[in-house]
Protein backbone atom coordinates (compact mmCIF):
# COMPACT_ATOMS: atom_id res chain seq x y z
CA UNK A 1 0.00 0.00 0.00
CA UNK A 2 1.05 3.15 -0.97
CA UNK A 3 1.09 5.80 2.21
CA UNK A 4 1.93 9.25 2.54
CA UNK A 5 5.24 7.75 4.05
CA UNK A 6 6.63 6.96 0.89
CA UNK A 7 5.64 10.48 -0.55
CA UNK A 8 8.06 11.71 2.67
CA UNK A 9 10.62 9.99 1.54
CA UNK A 10 10.70 11.41 -1.82
CA UNK A 11 10.29 14.91 -0.18
CA UNK A 12 13.71 13.70 1.88
CA UNK A 13 15.48 13.12 -1.14
CA UNK A 14 14.88 16.36 -2.27
CA UNK A 15 15.41 18.07 0.62
CA UNK A 16 18.67 16.19 1.20
CA UNK A 17 19.66 16.49 -2.39
CA UNK A 18 19.24 20.31 -2.37
CA UNK A 19 21.54 20.44 1.09
CA UNK A 20 24.13 18.68 -0.58
CA UNK A 21 23.63 21.20 -4.01
CA UNK A 22 23.76 23.94 -1.55
CA UNK A 23 27.06 22.26 0.00
CA UNK A 24 29.50 22.11 -3.20
CA UNK A 25 28.01 25.93 -4.44
CA UNK A 26 30.75 28.12 -3.53
CA UNK A 27 28.57 30.97 -5.03
CA UNK A 28 26.66 30.82 -1.87
CA UNK A 29 28.08 32.84 0.69
CA UNK A 30 26.27 30.64 3.40
CA UNK A 31 26.17 27.59 1.96
CA UNK A 32 26.92 25.76 4.93
CA UNK A 33 23.63 27.00 6.50
CA UNK A 34 22.03 26.31 3.44
CA UNK A 35 23.30 22.91 3.73
CA UNK A 36 22.40 22.36 7.38
CA UNK A 37 18.70 23.86 6.83
CA UNK A 38 17.79 21.42 4.43
CA UNK A 39 19.58 18.61 5.49
CA UNK A 40 17.82 18.71 9.06
CA UNK A 41 14.65 19.13 7.23
CA UNK A 42 15.33 16.18 5.06
CA UNK A 43 15.78 14.19 7.97
CA UNK A 44 12.78 15.07 9.43
CA UNK A 45 11.23 13.55 6.22
CA UNK A 46 12.88 10.60 6.21
CA UNK A 47 13.43 9.27 9.51
CA UNK A 48 10.80 11.93 11.98
CA UNK A 49 8.18 9.07 11.51
CA UNK A 50 10.84 6.35 13.41
CA UNK A 51 12.68 9.26 15.81
CA UNK A 52 10.93 10.12 19.11
CA UNK A 53 9.31 13.52 18.89
CA UNK A 54 11.45 14.80 21.53
CA UNK A 55 14.07 14.32 18.77
CA UNK A 56 12.49 15.75 16.01
CA UNK A 57 11.69 18.72 18.31
CA UNK A 58 15.29 19.11 18.80
CA UNK A 59 15.37 19.02 14.93
CA UNK A 60 13.07 21.79 14.36
CA UNK A 61 14.61 23.72 16.67
CA UNK A 62 18.11 23.24 14.79
CA UNK A 63 16.45 24.59 11.68
CA UNK A 64 15.11 27.76 13.40
CA UNK A 65 18.33 28.58 14.98
CA UNK A 66 20.21 28.00 11.53
CA UNK A 67 18.03 30.15 9.77
CA UNK A 68 16.93 33.04 12.32
CA UNK A 69 20.77 33.79 14.21
CA UNK A 70 22.68 32.10 11.30
CA UNK A 71 20.80 33.39 7.95
CA UNK A 72 20.12 31.61 5.06
CA UNK A 73 21.67 32.72 1.40
CA UNK A 74 21.39 32.27 -1.88
CA UNK A 75 23.50 30.95 -4.81
CA UNK A 76 24.64 32.71 -7.81
CA UNK A 77 21.23 33.48 -9.85
CA UNK A 78 19.65 31.65 -13.01
CA UNK A 79 20.99 28.51 -15.03
CA UNK A 80 20.43 29.84 -18.16
CA UNK A 81 20.20 33.36 -19.83
CA UNK A 82 16.78 35.27 -20.88
CA UNK A 83 18.00 34.76 -24.30
CA UNK A 84 18.73 31.23 -24.49
CA UNK A 85 14.78 30.83 -22.64
CA UNK A 86 13.27 32.87 -25.17
CA UNK A 87 14.85 30.25 -27.78
CA UNK A 88 13.98 27.49 -25.75
CA UNK A 89 10.05 29.00 -25.37
CA UNK A 90 10.32 29.29 -29.12
CA UNK A 91 11.62 25.95 -30.28
CA UNK A 92 9.21 23.89 -27.91
CA UNK A 93 6.49 26.39 -27.72
CA UNK A 94 3.26 25.57 -26.48
CA UNK A 95 4.36 21.83 -25.93
CA UNK A 96 6.21 23.77 -22.86
CA UNK A 97 2.71 23.70 -21.22
CA UNK A 98 2.65 19.84 -21.38
CA UNK A 99 3.99 18.57 -18.13
CA UNK A 100 2.88 22.28 -16.38
CA UNK A 101 -0.22 20.72 -16.89
CA UNK A 102 0.67 17.17 -16.19
CA UNK A 103 0.17 17.87 -12.49
CA UNK A 104 -3.32 19.07 -12.21
CA UNK A 105 -4.55 16.06 -14.50
CA UNK A 106 -2.47 13.28 -13.15
CA UNK A 107 -3.26 14.47 -9.54
CA UNK A 108 -7.33 14.65 -10.93
CA UNK A 109 -7.35 11.36 -12.08
CA UNK A 110 -5.25 9.72 -9.16
CA UNK A 111 -8.13 11.24 -6.69
CA UNK A 112 -10.54 9.07 -9.14
CA UNK A 113 -8.73 6.08 -9.94
CA UNK A 114 -7.16 5.44 -6.45
CA UNK A 115 -10.30 5.62 -4.95
CA UNK A 116 -11.11 1.97 -4.12
CA UNK A 117 -8.46 0.58 -6.36
CA UNK A 118 -6.94 -2.77 -4.54
CA UNK A 119 -4.44 -4.97 -5.28
CA UNK A 120 -4.64 -8.64 -3.93
CA UNK A 121 -7.54 -7.35 -1.53
CA UNK A 122 -5.31 -4.24 0.20
CA UNK A 123 -6.26 -1.14 -1.23
CA UNK A 124 -3.49 0.16 -3.16
CA UNK A 125 -2.85 3.94 -1.07
CA UNK A 126 -4.03 4.85 1.80
CA UNK A 127 -7.18 6.09 1.39
CA UNK A 128 -7.32 8.82 3.88
CA UNK A 129 -4.61 10.54 1.88
CA UNK A 130 -5.78 10.26 -1.99
CA UNK A 131 -5.57 13.61 -2.79
CA UNK A 132 -1.92 14.44 -0.82
CA UNK A 133 -0.60 11.04 -2.44
CA UNK A 134 -2.10 11.86 -6.04
CA UNK A 135 -0.61 15.46 -6.02
CA UNK A 136 2.70 13.98 -4.88
CA UNK A 137 2.93 11.10 -7.64
CA UNK A 138 1.79 13.32 -10.72
CA UNK A 139 4.90 15.75 -9.67
CA UNK A 140 7.12 12.94 -10.30
CA UNK A 141 5.16 11.87 -13.52
CA UNK A 142 5.55 15.34 -14.55
CA UNK A 143 8.85 15.53 -13.75
CA UNK A 144 9.34 12.23 -15.63
CA UNK A 145 7.65 13.84 -18.89
CA UNK A 146 9.62 17.19 -18.70
CA UNK A 147 12.97 14.58 -18.65
CA UNK A 148 11.65 13.16 -21.50
CA UNK A 149 10.65 16.04 -23.95
CA UNK A 150 13.59 18.47 -22.53
CA UNK A 151 16.50 16.06 -21.94
CA UNK A 152 18.19 18.33 -20.36
CA UNK A 153 21.02 17.43 -17.95
CA UNK A 154 20.21 14.74 -15.46
CA UNK A 155 21.02 16.97 -12.13
CA UNK A 156 19.59 19.90 -13.81
CA UNK A 157 15.90 19.43 -12.02
CA UNK A 158 18.00 19.57 -8.55
CA UNK A 159 19.47 22.51 -9.75
CA UNK A 160 16.43 23.91 -10.18
CA UNK A 161 14.70 22.78 -7.65
CA UNK A 162 17.28 24.36 -5.39
CA UNK A 163 17.33 27.63 -6.93
CA UNK A 164 13.44 27.77 -6.25
CA UNK A 165 13.64 26.11 -2.84
CA UNK A 166 16.07 29.13 -1.64
CA UNK A 167 14.17 31.70 -3.30
CA UNK A 168 11.43 31.12 -0.88
CA UNK A 169 14.20 30.27 1.78
CA UNK A 170 13.21 29.80 5.43
CA UNK A 171 9.22 30.97 4.67
CA UNK A 172 9.28 27.36 2.76
CA UNK A 173 8.90 25.95 6.18
CA UNK A 174 6.68 28.57 7.98
CA UNK A 175 3.47 26.97 7.30
CA UNK A 176 4.44 23.73 8.47
CA UNK A 177 5.41 25.72 11.98
CA UNK A 178 1.94 27.22 12.00
CA UNK A 179 0.33 24.17 11.71
CA UNK A 180 2.52 22.73 15.07
CA UNK A 181 1.76 26.14 16.78
CA UNK A 182 -1.95 25.63 16.12
CA UNK A 183 -1.95 22.34 17.86
CA UNK A 184 0.19 23.77 20.48
CA UNK A 185 -2.52 26.33 20.87
CA UNK A 186 -5.48 24.13 20.95
CA UNK A 187 -3.20 21.32 23.71
CA UNK A 188 -3.12 24.83 25.82
CA UNK A 189 -6.58 25.51 25.00
CA UNK A 190 -6.31 28.80 24.29
CA UNK A 191 -9.26 29.36 22.32
CA UNK A 192 -11.64 28.37 25.33
CA UNK A 193 -9.75 31.78 26.95
CA UNK A 194 -10.44 33.61 24.27
CA UNK A 195 -13.89 32.51 23.69
CA UNK A 196 -14.49 33.14 27.85
CA UNK A 197 -13.15 36.51 27.40
CA UNK A 198 -15.48 37.31 24.50
CA UNK A 199 -18.38 36.32 26.29
CA UNK A 200 -17.41 38.11 29.48
CA UNK A 201 -17.00 41.39 27.56
CA UNK A 202 -19.46 41.58 24.38
CA UNK A 203 -22.61 42.55 25.51
CA UNK A 204 -24.65 39.91 23.13
CA UNK A 205 -28.13 41.57 23.82
CA UNK A 206 -29.75 41.58 20.69
CA UNK A 207 -29.97 38.94 17.76
CA UNK A 208 -27.78 41.28 15.42
CA UNK A 209 -24.96 41.70 17.93
CA UNK A 210 -25.14 37.80 18.51
CA UNK A 211 -24.72 37.90 14.31
CA UNK A 212 -22.09 40.43 14.28
CA UNK A 213 -20.04 38.77 16.90
CA UNK A 214 -19.92 35.58 16.03
CA UNK A 215 -19.12 36.77 11.98
CA UNK A 216 -16.40 39.22 12.75
CA UNK A 217 -15.61 36.84 15.93
CA UNK A 218 -14.57 34.15 13.70
CA UNK A 219 -12.39 36.42 11.10
CA UNK A 220 -10.54 37.85 14.26
CA UNK A 221 -9.84 34.29 15.84
CA UNK A 222 -8.88 33.16 12.42
CA UNK A 223 -6.81 35.63 12.03
CA UNK A 224 -4.63 35.07 15.30
CA UNK A 225 -4.87 31.19 14.78
CA UNK A 226 -4.45 31.42 11.10
CA UNK A 227 -6.66 28.92 10.15
CA UNK A 228 -10.72 29.20 10.08
CA UNK A 229 -10.95 25.42 11.35
CA UNK A 230 -9.41 26.09 14.61
CA UNK A 231 -12.00 29.25 15.35
CA UNK A 232 -15.22 27.34 14.02
CA UNK A 233 -15.26 24.73 17.21
CA UNK A 234 -14.42 27.51 19.48
CA UNK A 235 -16.36 30.38 18.13
CA UNK A 236 -19.96 28.19 17.57
CA UNK A 237 -19.71 26.31 20.90
CA UNK A 238 -19.16 29.65 22.49
CA UNK A 239 -21.34 31.94 20.88
CA UNK A 240 -23.49 30.15 17.55
CA UNK A 241 -24.89 27.62 19.30
CA UNK A 242 -25.89 29.24 22.34
CA UNK A 243 -27.01 32.74 21.36
CA UNK A 244 -28.37 33.12 17.68
CA UNK A 245 -29.31 29.26 17.73
CA UNK A 246 -30.35 28.54 21.07
CA UNK A 247 -31.69 32.10 22.75
CA UNK A 248 -33.09 33.72 19.14
CA UNK A 249 -33.80 31.01 17.61
CA UNK A 250 -31.65 31.05 14.25
CA UNK A 251 -31.10 28.36 11.99
CA UNK A 252 -27.97 26.19 12.73
CA UNK A 253 -27.64 25.35 9.10
CA UNK A 254 -27.44 29.07 7.93
CA UNK A 255 -25.37 30.10 11.17
CA UNK A 256 -22.46 27.37 10.47
CA UNK A 257 -21.97 27.81 6.79
CA UNK A 258 -21.76 31.30 6.33
CA UNK A 259 -20.16 31.39 9.94
CA UNK A 260 -17.28 29.24 8.50
CA UNK A 261 -17.12 31.69 5.12
CA UNK A 262 -16.53 34.75 7.74
CA UNK A 263 -13.54 33.16 9.31
CA UNK A 264 -12.31 32.62 5.28
CA UNK A 265 -11.97 36.41 4.93
CA UNK A 266 -10.01 36.43 8.24
CA UNK A 267 -7.64 34.26 6.28
CA UNK A 268 -7.02 36.26 3.53
CA UNK A 269 -5.78 39.19 6.12
CA UNK A 270 -3.39 37.47 7.87
CA UNK A 271 0.15 36.47 8.14
CA UNK A 272 -0.60 33.65 10.37
CA UNK A 273 -1.94 31.69 7.05
CA UNK A 274 1.44 31.96 5.72
CA UNK A 275 0.95 29.25 2.68
CA UNK A 276 -1.97 31.46 1.28
CA UNK A 277 -0.48 34.79 2.30
CA UNK A 278 3.35 34.90 2.65
CA UNK A 279 4.50 31.91 0.73
CA UNK A 280 3.16 33.20 -2.63
CA UNK A 281 4.47 36.64 -2.06
CA UNK A 282 8.00 35.59 -1.33
CA UNK A 283 7.55 32.83 -4.43
CA UNK A 284 6.66 35.57 -6.72
CA UNK A 285 9.96 37.57 -5.97
CA UNK A 286 7.75 40.59 -4.23
CA UNK A 287 10.49 42.27 -1.32
CA UNK A 288 6.58 42.86 1.06
CA UNK A 289 6.23 40.24 2.49
CA UNK A 290 2.68 41.47 3.42
CA UNK A 291 1.51 42.67 -0.16
CA UNK A 292 -0.46 39.66 -1.35
CA UNK A 293 -2.44 40.06 1.85
CA UNK A 294 -2.74 44.34 1.55
CA UNK A 295 -4.30 43.45 -2.26
CA UNK A 296 -6.80 40.64 -0.67
CA UNK A 297 -7.73 43.14 2.79
CA UNK A 298 -10.38 45.09 0.49
CA UNK A 299 -12.08 41.79 -0.90
CA UNK A 300 -11.83 40.85 2.42
CA UNK A 301 -13.77 43.29 4.46
CA UNK A 302 -16.30 43.84 1.85
CA UNK A 303 -16.97 40.33 2.35
CA UNK A 304 -17.07 39.77 5.80
CA UNK A 305 -19.37 42.79 5.96
CA UNK A 306 -21.93 41.04 3.23
CA UNK A 307 -21.30 37.74 5.15
CA UNK A 308 -23.01 39.77 7.91
CA UNK A 309 -25.92 40.79 6.31
CA UNK A 310 -26.55 37.54 4.33
CA UNK A 311 -26.34 35.48 8.10
CA UNK A 312 -28.61 38.25 9.31
CA UNK A 313 -30.86 38.08 6.79
CA UNK A 314 -31.95 34.36 6.76
CA UNK A 315 -31.03 33.08 9.66
CA UNK A 316 -33.55 33.99 11.73
CA UNK A 317 -36.33 33.58 8.93
CA UNK A 318 -36.09 29.97 8.39
CA UNK A 319 -36.58 28.77 12.09
CA UNK B 1 -4.82 34.30 30.72
CA UNK B 2 -0.97 33.19 31.03
CA UNK B 3 -1.31 30.93 28.15
CA UNK B 4 -2.73 33.99 25.47
CA UNK B 5 1.16 34.62 25.84
CA UNK B 6 1.74 32.56 22.36
CA UNK B 7 -0.72 35.28 21.14
CA UNK B 8 0.92 37.82 22.21
CA UNK B 9 4.43 37.36 21.11
CA UNK B 10 3.06 36.24 17.65
CA UNK B 11 1.02 39.85 17.02
CA UNK B 12 4.44 41.53 18.86
CA UNK B 13 7.01 39.50 16.42
CA UNK B 14 5.08 39.95 12.90
CA UNK B 15 4.48 43.15 13.97
CA UNK B 16 8.24 43.99 14.64
CA UNK B 17 9.12 41.99 11.82
CA UNK B 18 11.48 39.79 13.55
CA UNK B 19 12.09 36.21 11.48
CA UNK B 20 8.81 34.33 11.83
CA UNK B 21 9.92 31.53 12.13
CA UNK B 22 11.66 31.76 15.43
CA UNK B 23 8.93 33.89 16.75
CA UNK B 24 6.64 31.15 15.68
CA UNK B 25 8.88 28.48 17.82
CA UNK B 26 9.49 30.98 20.57
CA UNK B 27 5.51 31.96 20.66
CA UNK B 28 4.67 27.53 21.04
CA UNK B 29 7.52 27.15 23.25
CA UNK B 30 6.27 30.02 25.56
CA UNK B 31 2.41 29.04 25.30
CA UNK B 32 3.34 25.00 26.32
CA UNK B 33 5.18 26.24 29.35
CA UNK B 34 2.40 28.39 30.29
CA UNK B 35 -0.16 25.61 30.38
CA UNK B 36 1.98 23.60 32.56
CA UNK B 37 4.53 21.37 30.44
CA UNK B 38 8.02 21.06 31.94
CA UNK B 39 10.23 22.16 28.52
CA UNK B 40 11.17 18.80 27.60
CA UNK B 41 7.41 17.70 26.87
CA UNK B 42 6.87 21.09 24.99
CA UNK B 43 10.04 19.97 22.76
CA UNK B 44 8.50 17.06 22.34
CA UNK B 45 4.99 18.19 21.96
CA UNK B 46 5.99 20.42 19.50
CA UNK B 47 7.99 18.06 17.53
CA UNK B 48 5.24 15.81 17.34
CA UNK B 49 2.97 18.63 16.28
CA UNK B 50 5.94 19.25 13.21
CA UNK B 51 5.92 15.65 12.14
CA UNK B 52 2.32 15.19 12.04
CA UNK B 53 1.98 18.79 10.03
CA UNK B 54 4.16 17.40 7.28
CA UNK B 55 1.60 16.62 4.87
CA UNK B 56 1.40 20.68 4.00
CA UNK B 57 4.99 20.53 2.47
CA UNK B 58 3.74 17.76 -0.33
CA UNK B 59 2.93 21.12 -2.94
CA UNK B 60 6.89 21.60 -2.86
CA UNK B 61 7.40 18.70 -4.79
CA UNK B 62 6.34 20.61 -7.51
CA UNK B 63 9.80 22.38 -7.78
CA UNK B 64 11.70 20.30 -9.81
CA UNK B 65 9.25 19.86 -12.52
CA UNK B 66 8.65 23.83 -12.18
CA UNK B 67 12.03 24.58 -12.42
CA UNK B 68 13.43 22.68 -15.32
CA UNK B 69 10.14 24.37 -17.16
CA UNK B 70 11.53 27.79 -16.51
CA UNK B 71 14.50 27.07 -17.29
CA UNK B 72 13.57 25.93 -20.74
CA UNK B 73 11.65 29.19 -21.23
CA UNK B 74 8.02 28.36 -19.19
CA UNK B 75 7.39 31.79 -18.39
CA UNK B 76 8.66 33.60 -21.91
CA UNK B 77 6.18 31.00 -23.97
CA UNK B 78 3.39 32.20 -21.26
CA UNK B 79 4.20 35.69 -22.06
CA UNK B 80 4.39 35.62 -25.86
CA UNK B 81 0.66 33.42 -25.97
CA UNK B 82 -0.44 36.22 -24.50
CA UNK B 83 1.00 38.85 -26.86
CA UNK B 84 -0.78 37.48 -29.76
CA UNK B 85 -3.69 38.71 -27.72
CA UNK B 86 -4.89 42.15 -27.55
CA UNK B 87 -7.72 42.90 -25.87
CA UNK B 88 -5.77 41.20 -22.94
CA UNK B 89 -5.45 42.84 -20.12
CA UNK B 90 -4.27 41.93 -16.39
CA UNK B 91 -7.62 42.48 -14.77
CA UNK B 92 -9.32 40.39 -17.85
CA UNK B 93 -6.57 37.34 -17.89
CA UNK B 94 -6.93 37.37 -13.65
CA UNK B 95 -10.77 37.40 -13.72
CA UNK B 96 -10.82 34.04 -16.09
CA UNK B 97 -8.20 32.50 -13.85
CA UNK B 98 -10.40 33.74 -10.62
CA UNK B 99 -13.69 32.69 -12.34
CA UNK B 100 -12.26 29.21 -13.67
CA UNK B 101 -10.60 28.40 -10.47
CA UNK B 102 -13.54 29.28 -8.46
CA UNK B 103 -15.99 26.89 -10.75
CA UNK B 104 -13.38 24.04 -10.18
CA UNK B 105 -13.36 24.22 -6.78
CA UNK B 106 -16.91 24.30 -6.39
CA UNK B 107 -16.84 20.82 -8.25
CA UNK B 108 -14.27 19.60 -5.71
CA UNK B 109 -11.19 20.24 -7.92
CA UNK B 110 -8.97 22.12 -5.57
CA UNK B 111 -5.89 20.74 -6.79
CA UNK B 112 -6.18 22.40 -10.18
CA UNK B 113 -4.33 25.67 -8.79
CA UNK B 114 -2.10 26.80 -6.46
CA UNK B 115 0.76 29.59 -6.03
CA UNK B 116 4.03 27.18 -6.82
CA UNK B 117 2.40 25.18 -9.63
CA UNK B 118 0.21 28.09 -11.69
CA UNK B 119 0.49 31.41 -10.29
CA UNK B 120 4.36 31.71 -10.47
CA UNK B 121 4.74 30.07 -13.75
CA UNK B 122 1.86 30.97 -16.00
CA UNK B 123 -0.80 33.03 -14.42
CA UNK B 124 1.45 36.27 -13.13
CA UNK B 125 3.83 36.05 -16.14
CA UNK B 126 0.55 36.37 -18.31
CA UNK B 127 -1.01 39.37 -16.54
CA UNK B 128 2.30 41.22 -16.51
CA UNK B 129 2.79 40.35 -20.30
CA UNK B 130 -0.93 41.39 -20.70
CA UNK B 131 0.62 45.14 -19.35
CA UNK B 132 3.40 45.08 -20.91
CA UNK B 133 1.54 44.61 -24.49
CA UNK B 134 -0.09 47.67 -23.63
CA UNK B 135 2.54 50.39 -22.63
CA UNK B 136 5.53 48.95 -22.86
CA UNK B 137 8.38 48.25 -20.29
CA UNK B 138 6.06 48.52 -16.75
CA UNK B 139 7.79 50.23 -14.07
CA UNK B 140 8.49 47.51 -10.92
CA UNK B 141 6.29 48.60 -8.62
CA UNK B 142 3.38 48.27 -10.75
CA UNK B 143 4.79 44.59 -11.70
CA UNK B 144 4.87 44.01 -8.40
CA UNK B 145 1.18 44.96 -7.76
CA UNK B 146 0.23 43.03 -10.80
CA UNK B 147 1.59 39.95 -9.15
CA UNK B 148 0.52 40.30 -5.64
CA UNK B 149 -3.36 40.44 -7.26
CA UNK B 150 -2.20 36.71 -9.34
CA UNK B 151 -1.83 35.52 -6.08
CA UNK B 152 -5.04 36.91 -4.44
CA UNK B 153 -7.22 35.86 -7.25
CA UNK B 154 -5.85 32.22 -6.69
CA UNK B 155 -6.62 32.52 -2.84
CA UNK B 156 -10.13 34.23 -3.11
CA UNK B 157 -11.35 32.22 -5.42
CA UNK B 158 -10.56 28.82 -4.12
CA UNK B 159 -11.70 29.86 -0.62
CA UNK B 160 -15.22 31.22 -1.77
CA UNK B 161 -15.55 28.16 -4.03
CA UNK B 162 -14.39 25.05 -2.28
CA UNK B 163 -17.64 25.47 0.06
CA UNK B 164 -19.94 24.64 -2.28
CA UNK B 165 -18.35 20.74 -2.47
CA UNK B 166 -19.76 18.64 -0.62
CA UNK B 167 -16.74 16.37 0.47
CA UNK B 168 -14.46 19.76 1.01
CA UNK B 169 -12.44 19.21 4.12
CA UNK B 170 -14.56 22.75 5.72
CA UNK B 171 -17.86 21.00 5.69
CA UNK B 172 -17.10 17.67 7.10
CA UNK B 173 -15.68 19.83 9.72
CA UNK B 174 -18.86 21.59 10.15
CA UNK B 175 -20.48 18.32 10.13
CA UNK B 176 -18.28 16.97 12.86
CA UNK B 177 -18.32 20.04 15.59
CA UNK B 178 -22.52 20.02 14.88
CA UNK B 179 -22.88 16.16 15.58
CA UNK B 180 -20.42 17.32 18.53
CA UNK B 181 -22.96 19.18 19.53
CA UNK B 182 -26.01 16.88 19.05
CA UNK B 183 -27.23 18.67 15.99
CA UNK B 184 -27.63 16.47 12.67
CA UNK B 185 -26.98 18.63 9.32
CA UNK B 186 -26.73 17.41 5.67
CA UNK B 187 -23.63 18.25 3.77
CA UNK B 188 -25.62 19.77 0.53
CA UNK B 189 -27.75 22.16 3.24
CA UNK B 190 -24.36 23.65 3.87
CA UNK B 191 -22.95 23.27 0.74
CA UNK B 192 -26.27 25.30 -0.73
CA UNK B 193 -25.71 28.19 1.88
CA UNK B 194 -22.28 28.97 0.87
CA UNK B 195 -23.26 29.92 -2.82
CA UNK B 196 -24.53 33.83 -2.07
CA UNK B 197 -21.36 34.25 -0.61
CA UNK B 198 -19.61 32.64 -3.52
CA UNK B 199 -21.52 34.52 -5.70
CA UNK B 200 -20.87 38.00 -3.68
CA UNK B 201 -17.04 37.28 -3.79
CA UNK B 202 -17.08 36.71 -7.55
CA UNK B 203 -19.01 40.37 -7.90
CA UNK B 204 -16.67 41.90 -5.31
CA UNK B 205 -13.13 40.58 -6.91
CA UNK B 206 -14.17 40.94 -10.67
CA UNK B 207 -15.13 44.50 -9.81
CA UNK B 208 -12.10 45.19 -8.11
CA UNK B 209 -10.08 43.39 -11.14
CA UNK B 210 -11.88 45.97 -13.09
CA UNK B 211 -10.35 49.01 -11.24
CA UNK B 212 -7.31 47.28 -10.79
CA UNK B 213 -7.01 47.96 -14.95
CA UNK B 214 -8.34 50.99 -14.56
CA UNK B 215 -5.58 52.04 -12.10
CA UNK B 216 -2.93 50.18 -14.18
CA UNK B 217 -4.24 52.21 -17.34
CA UNK B 218 -4.28 56.13 -15.07
CA UNK B 219 -0.69 55.49 -13.71
CA UNK B 220 0.81 54.44 -16.78
CA UNK B 221 -0.62 56.36 -19.45
CA UNK B 222 0.69 59.17 -16.60
CA UNK B 223 3.75 58.34 -16.62
CA UNK B 224 4.02 58.21 -20.45
CA UNK B 225 2.92 62.13 -20.59
CA UNK B 226 5.38 63.00 -18.04
CA UNK B 227 8.27 60.77 -20.42
CA UNK B 228 6.81 63.04 -23.32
Amino acid sequence: MITLEHIYWIMGLLAGGVAIVNLRDHTNPKRYNNAIFWGLYALTFLIGSRLPHFANGCLVIGMVLVASIGKLGQGAGESTTREQREASAARWGNRLFIPALTIPAVTLLGTFVLKGAQLHGVPLVDQKQITSISLGLATVVALAVGMVMLRPPALAPLHEARRLWDSVGWAAVLPQMLASLGALFAVAGVGKVVAGLAERWIPLGSPLVAVVTYTVGMALFTMIMGNAFAAFPVMTAGIGLPLIVARFGGDVVVMASVGMLSGFCGTLMTPMAANYNIVPAVLLELPDEYAVIKAQIPTALILLTVNTFIMYLFVYRRA
Amino acid sequence: MLTLIGILIVVAGFALRLNPLLVVTVAGLATGLASGLGPIEVVTAFGKAFIESRYVAIVWLVLPVIGLLERAGLKERARTVIAGIPAATAGRVLTIYFTVRQITAALGLTSLGGHAQMVRPLVAPMAEAAVENRYGEIPIATRRRIRAHSAAADNVAVFFGEDIFIAIGSILLIKGVLEQNGIRVEPTQLAVWAIPTAISAWLIHVTRLMLLDRSIRRELTAAAREDA
